[in-house]
C-alpha cells in the first residue's frame, strides 16, 4: 500500500432514483476504475434489459433481489483510486425502511455525499439522511444536485435547493463550511471529474476535485488518547518468556514511551515500557494504529479494560443517556435487557427508561414507550458495570456502542451517548 | 527504534479484525489457499500476535487440481513459520459420494469445495473462518459484512444480515452457526499488491511470468494438462504467462506477461484494463454466481 496516499471514506445517500448508483459509477468511470470486463458486462445487462443508456447501478446493486427490483437493499462498499488518494464509498439504499443501513453504511464515513434531484428538490428523504449525517456528526457534507440536465442547467434552480437546504443547515448542528453544494449531471459526467461548460456560473471544484482536496486528519474530531485491551499477547516462548503485550488499537491521541498512564476500571498506575509494531519497537504510536504495549509494573489488565493517560480519564458511569438508532425489527422496549457492546467491552444493559422518539425532520421530539425499526430517540440504561466513555462528539470510537439481543444474538440498535 | 508509528490504516483495521476473531470465537481458522490473499492474511496475523505465534490452524481445502507450485510453497511457508496445517481434499468428497466430478467443456471442482469445507467445519467444529475475500473482486462479495453470520447449513442470508456500525464487530453465534470473517474486505487487488511488495513477502512464482503450456478458448488461457478439459482441436501451445489469481487449475486463467519481479506486478496490475475476476472463468457461469455459492457456503 502506498504510504503518501490518503484514505478517504464516503457515504452517499440520496432518494430513489435520485442517481446515486450512476454518480458512483461515474465516479468509478471518471478515475478509470472500472475495468474494461465490468464495463461490457454493464453494457452486455443494459441492453438485455431494453435501456438506451449505461446503467451503472448494474455495477454497484450486487444481489439478485436489488437487480430483479432496481433498488439498493443492503450496503455495497466500493473502491476507487486516484493517483492521490484511496477512496471506500459506502453505497447506501434510499428506501426509508432501510435507514438503518445508511445508518451502517455511514458510521464508517467521513464525508456524505447527499444526491438531490435538481427536478424535485429538498424532500422528506433529503431531511432523513441529513439527519442521519448530523446525528453521526459526519465531518463533510457534500450536497450534490443532481440532474441539471433535465432542468437546463438553470442557476435558479440550484440557487432555489441551496436555499431550501441552507435552511436546514441552520436547524443542525452543522457549520456553513462543513458543507458544500455542488450542481451536476452524474448520467452526463458535467462537474464530476471535468468542469462543466454547460454551467459557467458555477465557479467551485468539480466533485472529485473537492474530495481529493480534503484532508483525513481534518474529517476526526480531536480527542485525548484511549487505549481499550483487546487482547493479551503472551508467548510464553524462552525468548519471550515475561512477555505481557496489552493489543489493541489506539483512538484519538498519541501514545510513547514513559507515558504516565492509569488503568480502568482499577485506577492503578503504570507507564508504558515499551510500543511494540510486529516485530519493531516503536517509540511513539499515532491514532489509528494497532500495536502492543507492555507496562513496567505486573498489572491486571485483560480485554476490555482500557488504558489512558493519566490525568485525561474518561467518565466512568453505570447510567448513561444515549440517542439510539434501532436497526432490527425487534422493538426497544423499557425493562428490556441487551449485552451492550462498547468497543469491545461488553457488559448487561437495561432500558431504564425512554425519553423521546426524535423526529428526523428536525421538528422536535415525541413521547414515546418503544422505539421501532428505523425509530431513533433518547434512552436512559442502567448498565450491570460502569463503562469508560467520552461523549460521542469529542470520540467516536469511545462514545459509541451497539446492542446484541440476549437471545438471539443481533444486532438491535446503534448508541451515541452524550 | 523508530519514531512515531503513523498507522496504515487498512493494515491498522486488519489487525484489529483478526485479534477480535481470535478474542471472541473459540476455535478460530484460517482459510489458506496458497493465493496472494491469503497469504498476506498470514503476514496480518503474524503482526497482530508478534511476539506470540498465530493462534490458530490453518485450512486448505484442496481441490487436487492446484498448480503443483502453490503446494510446494504452501509447505515451505508452513514449515517456516512453525504453523500448524490442516488439509482436506475435494477428492475425499468424491470418493465418499457426496459431490460429483463435474464433465466436459468447463468441468471446474471449484464449487466442490463448499462440500468439503463444510465438512471440515463441523469435523473441527471451527466457529470462525477466517478468509481473504475482498469486496472490490466481485459485486456480491460488495454486500459482504466483515464478520457474517452463517447458518448450520453454511448459508448466507443475504436480505437479512447484521448490520456493522463503526468497527465494533459482532461475533455472538449459537451452536451450529459459524462466522466468516474477512479482515482485507477494504483491500482493492492494488493494496494487496502494493502490500507484499512494501512488506517483501514471498509468493509462488506462478505469479511472475514464466514458459507454460496453455490454449486459447473464449479470449482466455488456459492451463493444458491432465486436469484441463480440452477439444483436439484446441491447439497447446508455449507462451510467456503470469496468473493474477491461485485457484483451482480449471478455473483460473493465466495473464500474457513479462513481469518477473514484484516491482513488474504492481506497474502491470496499475496499468490493467481487465478486472481479477475477469480471470476467474467460474464467475462468468451467470451474473450472480457468486452470489448463489455464496449462498450455500462457499466462502
Amino acid at each position: 500500500m502506498s504510504e503518501n496516499r490518503k484514505l478517504i471514506k464516503i457515504a452517499t445517500a440520496g432518494s430513489v432514483d435520485d442517481g446515486k448508483s450512476t454518480l458512483i459509477g461515474r465516479l468509478l468511470y471518471d478515475t478509470k476504475s472500472l475495468t474494461t470486463d465490468k464495463i461490457e458486462a454493464i453494457e452486455r445487462s443494459s441492453k438485455q434489459r431494453g435501456y438506451d443508456y449505461l446503467d451503472f447501478s448494474l455495477a454497484t446493486d450486487g444481489l439478485v433481489a436489488e437487480r430483479e427490483q432496481g433498488i439498493t437493499i443492503d450496503v455495497a462498499h466500493i473502491y476507487f483510486n486516484t493517483a492521490k488518494t484511496n477512496f471506500i464509498v459506502a453505497d447506501t439504499p434510499g428506501h426509508v425502511e432501510y435507514t438503518r443501513n445508511m445508518v451502517t453504511g455511514a458510521s464508517t464515513s467521513q464525508v456524505a455525499i447527499i444526491l438531490i434531484d435538481a427536478r424535485k428538490g429538498v424532500i422528506e428523504q433529503t431531511y432523513r439522511h441529513f439527519f442521519i449525517a448530523n446525528l453521526l456528526r459526519i465531518s463533510h457534507v457534500v450536497v450534490a444536485i443532481n440532474k441539471m440536465d433535465l432542468v437546463d442547467y438553470d442557476e435558479e434552480v440550484y440557487l432555489k435547493i441551496k436555499a431550501d437546504f441552507d435552511a436546514l443547515v441552520a436547524k443542525s448542528d452543522f457549520s456553513e463550511d462543513q458543507i458544500t453544494f455542488i450542481p451536476v449531471s452524474a448520467l452526463k459526467g458535467e462537474n464530476i471529474a471535468r468542469k462543466s461548460e454547460e454551467m459557467p456560473w458555477y465557479v467551485g471544484n468539480t466533485l472529485l476535485d473537492h474530495l481529493e482536496v480534503l484532508e483525513p486528519a481534518d474529517l476526526e474530531p480531536s480527542s485525548v488518547a484511549r487505549f481499550p485491551v483487546q487482547y493479551v499477547i503472551r508467548p510464553k516462548t524462552e525468548a519471550w518468556h515475561d512477555f505481557r503485550g496489552f493489543s489493541g488499537m489506539l483512538y484519538g491521541g498519541n501514545l510513547k514511551v514513559g507515558d504516565e498512564v492509569t488503568l480502568l476500571p482499577s485506577l492503578n498506575t503504570s507507564k508504558i515500557k515499551s510500543i511494540h509494531y510486529f516485530d519493531q519497537e516503536i517509540q511513539e504510536a499515532a491514532p489509528g494504529s494497532s500495536i502492543a504495549i507492555t507496562l513496567e509494573t505486573e498489572v491486571d489488565l485483560s480485554r476490555g479494560d482500557m488504558l489512558v493517560k493519566s490525568g485525561e480519564l474518561p467518565a466512568s458511569e453505570k447510567q448513561i443517556s444515549a440517542t439510539i438508532c434501532q436497526v432490527n425489527n425487534k422493538a426497544l422496549t423499557v425493562g428490556k435487557k441487551y449485552i451492550l457492546q462498547h468497543g469491545v467491552n461488553r457488559v448487561l444493559a437495561k432500558v431504564d427508561q425512554i425519553e423521546s422518539r426524535i423526529h428526523t425532520d428536525f421538528t422536535g421530539a415525541e413521547d414515546a414507550h418503544s422505539l421501532k425499526l428505523n425509530d431513533i430517540g433518547r434512552v436512559h440504561f442502567r448498565l450491570s458495570k460502569p463503562i469508560h466513555f467520552d461523549p460521542y462528539k469529542t470520540n467516536k470510537s469511545n462514545g459509541s456502542f451497539i446492542l446484541i439481543d440476549e437471545a438471539e444474538y443481533d444486532t438491535v440498535s446503534v448508541g451515541f451517548i452524550e | 527504534m523508530n519514531n512515531l508509528l503513523t498507522p496504515n490504516p487498512k493494515e491498522a483495521e486488519s489487525i484489529h479484525i483478526i485479534r477480535e476473531v481470535a478474542a471472541q470465537f473459540e476455535r478460530p481458522v484460517l482459510l489458506f489457499s496458497g493465493g496472494k490473499d491469503s497469504i498476506t492474511l498470514v503476514r496480518l496475523a503474524q503482526k497482530a500476535f508478534y511476539p506470540a505465534k498465530i493462534p490458530f490452524p490453518l485450512l486448505h481445502v484442496d481441490t487436487g487440481h492446484n498448480f503443483p507450485e502453490t503446494i510446494e510453497f504452501r509447505d515451505k511457508l508452513v514449515e517456516e513459520l512453525g504453523l500448524e496445517l490442516i488439509v482436506r481434499n475435494v477428492q475425499d468428497s468424491i470418493d465418499q459420494g457426496k459431490v460429483r466430478e463435474e464433465r466436459g467443456r468447463y468441468s471446474s471442482r471449484n464449487s466442490l469445495q463448499t462440500t468439503t469445507l463444510l465438512d471440515a467445519i463441523e469435523e473441527f467444529k471451527f466457529d470462525a473462518c477466517i478468509g481473504g475475500a475482498r469486496r472490490d473482486e466481485e459485486k456480491a462479495r460488495a454486500k459482504e459484512r466483515v464478520f457474517s453470520v452463517r447458518d448450520d447449513f453454511g448459508q448466507w442470508d443475504e436480505k437479512n444480515q447484521r448490520p456493522e456500525l463503526f468497527d465494533m464487530l459482532n461475533g455472538k453465534i449459537h451452536n451450529g452457526q459459524n462466522v466468516r470473517c474477512f479482515p482485507i474486505s477494504n483491500w482493492t487487488e492494488l493494496d494487496v499488491w502494493e502490500y507484499i511488495k512494501t512488506e517483501n513477502i514471498e509468493i509462488p512464482s506462478i505469479y511472475f511470468a514464466h514458459e507454460r503450456e496453455v490454449f486459447f478458448r473464449d479470449g482466455m488461457i488456459w492451463t493444458a494438462n491432465e486436469h484441463v478439459y480440452r477439444e483436439a482441436h484446441e491447439e497447446v501451445e508455449v507462451r510467456m504467462v503470469r496468473f493474477r489469481t491461485v485457484g483451482d487449475m480449471t478455473c483460473t486463467a493465466a495473464v500474457l506477461s513479462e513481469a518477473v519481479s514484484l516491482e513488474d506486478v504492481v506497474g502491470e496490475i496499475r496499468q490493467s484494463t481487465i478486472s481479477e475476476r475477469g480471470a476467474r472463468i467460474d464467475d462468468k457461469r451467470s451474473e450472480a454466481a457468486m452470489e448463489t455459492r455464496k449462498k450455500v457456503g462457499y466462502f
